[in-house]
């Protein structure tokens, strides 16, 4: 029983990393259409920042460091490799998120020179404690309490502030909402800083749980944020923190099971079968293709 | 028409002389410089690389469906080939965490025991051992391929590239599953098993005489190649530059998307799986972990370099860029002196980091690629028919 509570909690707690992951990937597809590839290394990047950052500064003063440096990264890769393409058919911006997807990776590769790099630990969310006799640590408590809390400024800010409705009539009709005066490329930006930033804080929390950093530990997480987007209907920010738990949730009780190699084939699977049965995903909207 | 039609001919007659040359080239420099040289081990990876580009450019240049599972049908070709080479007596070996293979025969034994061990015997049963284990790895490859194409081909494009992605990444978790070690020796590499090496002809006492080793991979890629592209251009091919058009008209003339999708995915996984089998030659050991997504995402990258569409791009991509990430850029990896001063940032990995560079500038601002969707033929008879222009002209004028 122990075991199976712990199991749930740390569950939760990945399925709220998974979900500030998959708010990133969601919100840039429902505006550009575009599954941004390199979303999941911008992730592994902010835990190399850390690692980095923390060797020689304090904690307090690395945090913030890290998220704002993620979300330059973000800005910039947006400005530099998306935006000249922004008349380009779809395909060509796939591949050049593919590039910067391989760019970051190698980058990475090139500064950590191949070795894993153990990750700081963060003194304050790292400590142990007992929910219900089980074991855990304190970030397992904390993500789903803060992923909430992000999630309900978000959704304030989507439907009650200026740029939110530019952000929704952006992700409705692209062309339309620009002839209306919609500065489409400030609302393409901030919806990569917000991605940016979340994606640093899950990348805060996700490493704290995992000793070490390497170039390719954005990969899978990537991967499996983008799945919880598609099960919760992409375009839609409740619709992908739903998946994302429920994802986390199965994917470590099947990890506890004799199975455990198949925690990742689980998730291809649950893709393939949302798109099978309910392409649009639990929350996403319907659209007919017009021939 | 007619004269279309000649000059067609007179392009492709220039390809082949190319080809032909190079094949030649490869022969002859092989038997005449250091066969250690970087240069051999560019020509025998690109010619790997070149195949798998094509098979992929099949799927998303000529059918226009973005699949990113080509490493997957690569590590299934060379597991399929290893395990159906690696001779008998050294998987025990081999095996040795799991105390021996479940399958103990191999396709080289199996010839030599019908024509011999020795001379004239030991070449035909390794060539006919390997060839048939190359076919057999491209099939497992196509079949894997039909049975995976039933869901994930009704997909539309970003979903299909990530269903793909995902397909190959759990092939690789359990290929390396440990329950499955008879088979595929959990984590731990295969090796043993015929390589390019083995083609380089050896006089009695073992000394090479006749060195192969580039020439045999070039061959069989070439081979390869050329089928891919009668199939482009047979009636399916116009049937799959269709559906890449627009599938709704193409379903509306009557071409069957389920169907050509299909066939499309199963002969780009079975050439996927050819050169994955050839790429396990190439490398002389097998593990499921170099074939990552990293590797669909270069193999991606040469296709877009050597232009969408484009056979004769993709394989001039593939040995620019093999030859620049193994070859020419390699003096980036190492600390250089100019004038007796240390250049800075010259350490590991900054080959690649100055690699990807350039192939974002490539896909940002030549998103054409070298070739565009034109071919090499197309290109020699637009500098013929030029150079007939400009002497008409002056003919012209003359009078």
């Amino acid at each position: 029983m122990e075991f199976f509570i712990s199991q749930v909690l740390s569950g939760i707690s990945l399925g709220g990393q998974y979900a500030l992951i998959a708010i990133g990937y969601t919100m840039v597809y429902g505006i550009l259409r575009l599954i941004n590839f390199a979303h999941g290394d911008v992730f592994m990047v902010a835990g190399l920042f850390m690692i980095y950052l923390s060797s020689s500064l304090p904690v307090f003063v690395s945090v913030p460091l890290v998220i704002i440096l993620t979300v330059a990264l973000g800005f910039i890769i947006e400005r530099a490799a998306y935006k000249p393409l922004r008349s380009a058919p779809r395909m060509s911006v796939m591949i050049s998120a593919i590039g910067v997807s391989y760019l970051l990776q190698n980058l990475a590769l090139y500064a950590t020179g191949g070795q894993p790099k153990t990750y700081t630990t963060i003194p304050f969310i790292s400590k142990t404690i007992k929910i219900l006799g089980a074991p855990t640590r304190i970030v397992t408590v904390i993500t789903p309490v803060l992923v909430i809390v992000l999630i309900v400024i978000l959704t304030l800010l989507i439907n009650h502030t200026k740029i939110g409705i530019a952000m929704r009539a952006v992700a409705k009709d692209f062309e339309t909402s620009q002839l209306m005066g919609v500065k489409i490329n400030s609302v393409i930006s901030i919806t990569f800083i917000i991605g940016s930033f979340l994606a640093a804080v899950g990348s805060l929390l996700y490493f704290t749980n995992y000793p070490t950093v390497v170039p390719l530990s954005g990969a899978m997480p990537g991967l499996k944020a983008f799945v919880a987007a598609v099960f919760g209907g992409i375009g839609s920010v409740p619709g992908a923190v739903i998946g994302a738990f429920i994802i986390g949730i199965c994917e470590t009780l099947i990890k506890g099971t004799d199975f455990s190699v198949f925690s990742d084939a689980f998730t291809v699977a649950l893709l393939i079968v949302i798109l099978g049965v309910k392409p649009t995903g639990m929350c996403g909207e319907k659209v007919t293709e017009k021939v | 028409m007619k004269k279309n039609k000649k000059a067609f001919n007179k392009g492709s007659l220039i390809t082949l002389l190319i080809i032909a040359a190079v094949l030649v080239l490869t022969v002859v420099l092989e038997n005449t410089i250091n066969a250690n040289s970087l240069l051999f081990t560019v020509i025998r990876k690109s010619a790997v690389y070149s195949l798998v580009a094509v098979s992929m450019n099949l799927l998303n240049g000529f059918t226009g469906l973005f699949s990113l599972g080509q490493a997957g049908f690569m590590l299934l070709g060379a597991y399929t080939y290893a395990i159906l080479t690696i001779p008998s007596d050294t998987r025990e070996s081999i095996y040795y965490l799991f105390q021996g293979s479940s399958f103990n025969f191999s396709f080289v034994d199996l010839f030599s025991s019908v024509f011999g061990q020795q001379g004239a015997g030991k070449t035909v049963s390794l060539i006919s051992g390997v060839l048939l284990a190359i076919i057999c790895a491209g099939i497992v490859a196509a079949v894997f391929a039909y049975l995976i194409g039933l869901p994930v081909l009704r997909l539309k494009s970003d979903y299909l590239a990530i269903a793909t992605l995902g397909f190959a990444e759990i092939l690789r978790a359990i290929f390396q599953w440990d329950k499955l070690g008879k088979v595929t020796n959990g984590a731990n590499a295969l090796r043993g098993y015929p390589t390019f090496a083995d083609f380089n002809i050896t006089n009695a006492n073992g000394q090479i005489v006749f060195r192969l080793a580039s020439f045999v991979p070039l061959l069989i890629a070439g081979i390869c190649i050329f089928i891919i592209v009668l199939l482009i251009n047979s009636s399916y091919g116009r049937a799959f530059k269709a559906v890449r058009d627009d599938e709704i008209s193409a379903e509306a003339m009557g071409i069957s998307l389920a169907k050509h999708k299909s066939l499309s995915f199963c002969i780009s996984s079975f050439f996927a799986g050819v050169g994955g089998a050839l790429f396990a030659m190439f490398a002389s050991t097998v593990q499921a972990k170099t074939f990552t997504s990293a590797m669909t995402y270069e193999i991606l990258l040469i296709v877009v370099i050597g232009g969408i569409g484009s056979v004769s791009g993709s394989c001039i991509a593939s040995f620019l860029y093999i030859a620049c990430s193994e070859w020419w850029l390699r003096f980036l990896d190492n600390t250089q002196y100019i004038g007796g001063k240390q250049v800075p940032l010259l350490r590991n990995g900054f080959r690649m980091v100055v690699f990807s560079v350039i192939i974002m500038i490539v896909v940002l601002f030549f998103r054409k690629g070298i070739m565009g969707d034109k071919e090499l033929p197309d290109l020699f008879n637009r500098l013929l028919n030029r150079k007939k222009k400009v002497t008409v002209k002056e003919g012209t004028e003359n009078e």
